[in-house]
């Protein structure tokens, strides 16, 4: 949504080309202790959001009172702290599965979403993916849905193709559908959203393709979950991933859905405690679906806490997220473009995109700007976004990048925008 | 002025000394910091057993590409054997500004790759 260029040459008064104040609508901040301003500091500018979010003070309160006041092992004990701690375990996992329309039968809790998709890459991927099959991703996904991968593909002697990034950032449904057309894609694996360009993909339109044509589809929703409403079971995908951390919840825990008729099929991925039905002397057979899949004692503590994000995040509803980001991407995307020499990869229009901007500054390198705005309290990210070969394709060797979360408000954006013209008298551009 | 982004640093970061392709070179060697992305080779020519001639080629930060223009300058005409010694202290006296923790690696970036043509050893100055 790029304004009116100004005519060449002429002068450009900042509040004539400052974008109208944006309809950015919840008031949140205060939820959050890490904004309290502390005496003596400068305010915490925090625009790292697509890194991890912050943490409201229910999701704190919820795992410190867990810890305090029903802290027991799940799935063993018969004393009523134990019941007390499955209740609040697998009651956690029922809010998880509801908050994205999701069985929660098929909802298994993982370490986050790395493990999620290595999950998936051994325990279907050895099973059903062999030589002369082909793995489809595409050039905008994270290292996470890209190395499992590479390392599948090299095992089974299968083909490893990239649907490409055009250059506004998108997917072509034109590529895919040749791609699917050659038959041998066993698995189709996209991000819901670009940790780097922003890109919202079509993936209820991907899954379903691949669906018609044999292919079994995995949607990796890190940067989608805690943004915007996700209802799984209309996406359709085979597969879902997403992370507690970037979702107000706290590390440690990430979730996977699966469609319930592939995951009774599946072997399990790490196997021992809690995920078995009986073992003997030389054999095991395995428990029921969610437990199949965590092995070990869960992530307790952690899902308790991701249970609050996701009751927080209903409250404020996720619509309104969605309207609040997409608003602040919006005022955002439009204040970066008074910076000079600054340019913005990815989708152009906040209503395509999440609520990330990427973007280099001619004259300074991507660290150096973090560097810059990092010392004026502003929180960004510089670097490759653990996305190597999405860099190369856009010709760039790293960004930096912008991400809003839910307690973020248009002074945040201005205090980006200052530091950046700060910069640039820095380095006397 | 800034303390990190003195005169001199972005001096040597828009323009930096010894940057371009060496022909014919007798050592080299190309790193990666995986942290940024960011890449340094470095050509080097040797006479009598000193550093007659070297240049870095690839693309960083001001703080890796203002640390090898600076150091480029004190290496020419080193012994190859105290240039394979230089230690982390060396390159950050020479670069004159508090670099933080994060930071370190850009700084120490070029005399890594150098001690990597010299001596083999690809392993982060200490």
């Amino acid at each position: 949504m790029k304004g009116t260029p100004a005519p060449a040459g002429k002068e450009r008064s900042p509040t004539a080309t400052k974008p109208a104040p944006s309809t950015a609508s919840l008031d949140v901040k205060g939820h959050f202790p890490i904004f309290a301003v502390r005496e003596g500091e400068q305010p915490l500018v925090y625009l790292d959001s697509g890194s991890t979010s912050q943490k409201p003070k229910v999701v704190i309160d919820a795992l410190a009172e867990h810890l305090a006041k029903r802290n027991a092992n799940v799935h063993r004990g018969v004393y009523r702290l134990a019941q007390e701690a499955d209740a609040a375990y697998d009651g956690a996992r029922a809010k998880v599965a509801a908050f994205v329309g999701a069985d929660q039968a098929t909802t298994v809790f993982t370490k986050n979403v790395t493990e999620a998709i290595n999950l998936v890459a051994y325990a279907w991927g050895r099973a059903n993916v062999g030589r002369g099959d082909a793995v489809l991703i595409s050039q905008l996904e994270h290292h996470a849905n890209i190395v499992p991968w590479q390392v599948l593909c090299k095992e089974r002697s299968a083909e490893l193709r990239y649907l490409e990034v055009d250059e506004r950032g998108e997917l072509s449904l034109q590529q895919l559908d040749a791609e699917l057309a050659r038959g041998d894609i066993k698995i189709v694996a996209v991000a819901h959203v670009s940790n780097v360009l922003g890109t919202i993909v079509p993936v209820s339109e991907i899954a379903s393709r691949a669906r018609a044509a044999g292919a079994v589809s995995l949607v990796d929703g890190a940067q989608a979950v805690p943004h915007m409403p996700v209802d799984v079971d209309a996406i359709g995908a085979d597969f879902y991933v997403w992370t507690g951390h970037k979702a107000l919840g706290p590390t440690g825990i990430g979730v996977l859905h699966g469609r319930r008729k592939i995951m009774d099929e599946m072997e399990p991925f790490m196997t021992g405690g809690d995920m078995i039905a009986s073992v003997d002397f030389q054999s095991a057979t395995w428990n029921e679906l969610p437990y199949k899949f965590e092995a070990g004692t869960p992530p307790i503590a952690e899902a308790v806490g991701l249970g609050a994000a996701v009751d927080y995040l209903s409250e404020l509803g996720m619509a309104e997220v969605r309207a609040h980001e997409q608003a602040l991407t919006e005022y955002m995307l439009g204040r970066l473009a008074e910076v000079p020499g600054l340019r913005v990869v990815g989708p152009p229009e906040a209503d395509r995109r999440g609520g990330l901007a990427s973007f280099t500054i001619e004259g300074i390198h991507p660290h150096d700007v973090a560097e810059l705005a990092g010392r004026a309290g502003v929180c960004i990210r510089a670097g490759h976004h653990c996305a190597q070969p999405l860099m190369r394709c856009l010709g760039v060797g790293a960004t930096a990048r912008a991400s809003v979360g839910v307690y973020n408000e248009p002074p945040d954006v201005d205090a980006l925008v200052e530091a950046l013209l700060r910069g640039r008298e820095v380095f006397e551009l | 002025m800034d303390d990190l982004y003195r005169d001199y640093i972005l001096e040597h970061y828009k323009r930096p000394h010894n940057f371009g392709e060496l022909e014919p070179y007798d050592l080299t060697a190309h790193e990666h910091n995986p942290l940024c992305g960011d890449e340094l080779g470095v050509q080097i020519k040797v006479q009598d057993g000193k550093i007659a001639d070297l240049k870095f080629q690839g693309h960083g930060c001001a703080i890796s590409q203002a640390s090898a223009s600076i150091a480029s300058e004190e290496l020419i005409g080193m012994d190859l054997d105290e240039a394979g010694r230089l230690g982390a202290d060396w390159m950050i006296d020479l670069l004159g500004i508090d670099v933080s923790p994060t930071r370190r690696k850009c700084a120490l970036l070029n005399l890594k790759v150098v001690r990597g043509a010299v001596t083999g050893d690809g392993d982060w100055p200490a």
